[in-house]
């Protein structure tokens, strides 16, 4: 047995934090573990709601499955397009102009 | 409160604390370590959950490779070593940022805490799981596997649209 308003509060929790890392980083890199924060409190909700125990096609586990795959991928995109953002323009500072 | 609740609450207060850290700490380096200590945090959270299959893939993906590409990047783009002010913005932006941040995570909590109760955990098992993944889910699954062939491209194409870009200057 478990009380479900641990998960609920970490996944809040995590959510909250991610978007705070993302408005308050200058650095492109940080600002992506702040999407990375966010994106871990969604799996989180997905598993406990799977784990209720009313799924019948496991939608939870397997969504979370999915969630950290396209994780994966967008990350991929999104540091290319940094280390290229960086090579043309010297800095990965959000708040600067490109120059 | 049960073994498993305090299991929950001990794995939970590390990642929150590591998460909390990982968007605030003026190291760059550390930022990304931080990550990697909420990352392996959430992984036991799936444990206790009942997850075992998921609490793998977290670790084996995020852990194994998301965060070492997070790394490199870091080192591509030549971050410095040392305490810096200049990775966050300023204190008026921040106070608003975690006003935002707050408002979102309490909106959150407001909606899911009064459905919270006490519920039995699944047992896990990874038989059944891979069952339905290719049975209900091996649609959604082939294309995933798409999808990763196409960010593969698409990186090599936005690392090369650079390079030729450079070539021709």
């Amino acid at each position: 047995m478990i009380h479900t308003a641990g998960p609920y509060l970490l996944a809040s929790l995590l959510i909250g934090l991610g978007l705070y890392g993302i408005l308050a980083r200058r650095n492109a890199v940080l600002m992506l573990i702040g999407a990375e924060l966010v994106l871990g409190g969604g799996g989180l909700l997905l598993v406990t709601a799977g784990a209720l125990g009313r799924d019948l096609s496991w939608s939870g586990q397997v969504l979370t499955l999915f969630v950290i795959t396209i994780a994966a991928a967008e990350v991929v995109i999104a540091l290319a397009v940094i280390v290229a953002a960086y090579r043309r323009h010297g800095h990965i500072d959000l708040t600067q102009d490109a120059g | 409160m049960t073994g498993l609740d305090l299991a929950f609450a001990t794995t939970g207060l590390i990642t929150a604390a590591a998460a909390a850290l990982a968007v605030t700490t003026r190291h760059v380096v550390h930022s990304a370590l931080w990550l990697v200590v909420t990352l392996l945090g959430l992984a036991g959270c799936y444990l206790v959950l009942g997850a075992e299959l998921v609490a793998l893939v977290q670790v084996l993906v995020y852990v194994g490779a998301v965060v070492v590409l997070v790394i490199v990047a870091l080192m591509l783009t030549r971050a410095p070593i040392g305490p810096r002010a200049e990775h966050t913005t300023g204190p008026a932006h921040r106070v608003l940022a975690a006003c935002v941040g707050a408002g979102t995570g309490g909106l959150v909590a407001a909606v899911l805490l009064p459905t919270a109760a006490r519920t039995p955990v699944r047992p896990g098992g990874s038989e059944e799981l891979a069952r339905q993944i290719f049975s209900t889910w091996v649609w959604p699954f082939e294309l995933l596997s798409l999808l990763l062939l196409a960010a593969l491209v698409g990186a090599f194409a936005v690392a090369g649209l650079t390079t030729s870009q450079e070539g021709t200057r």
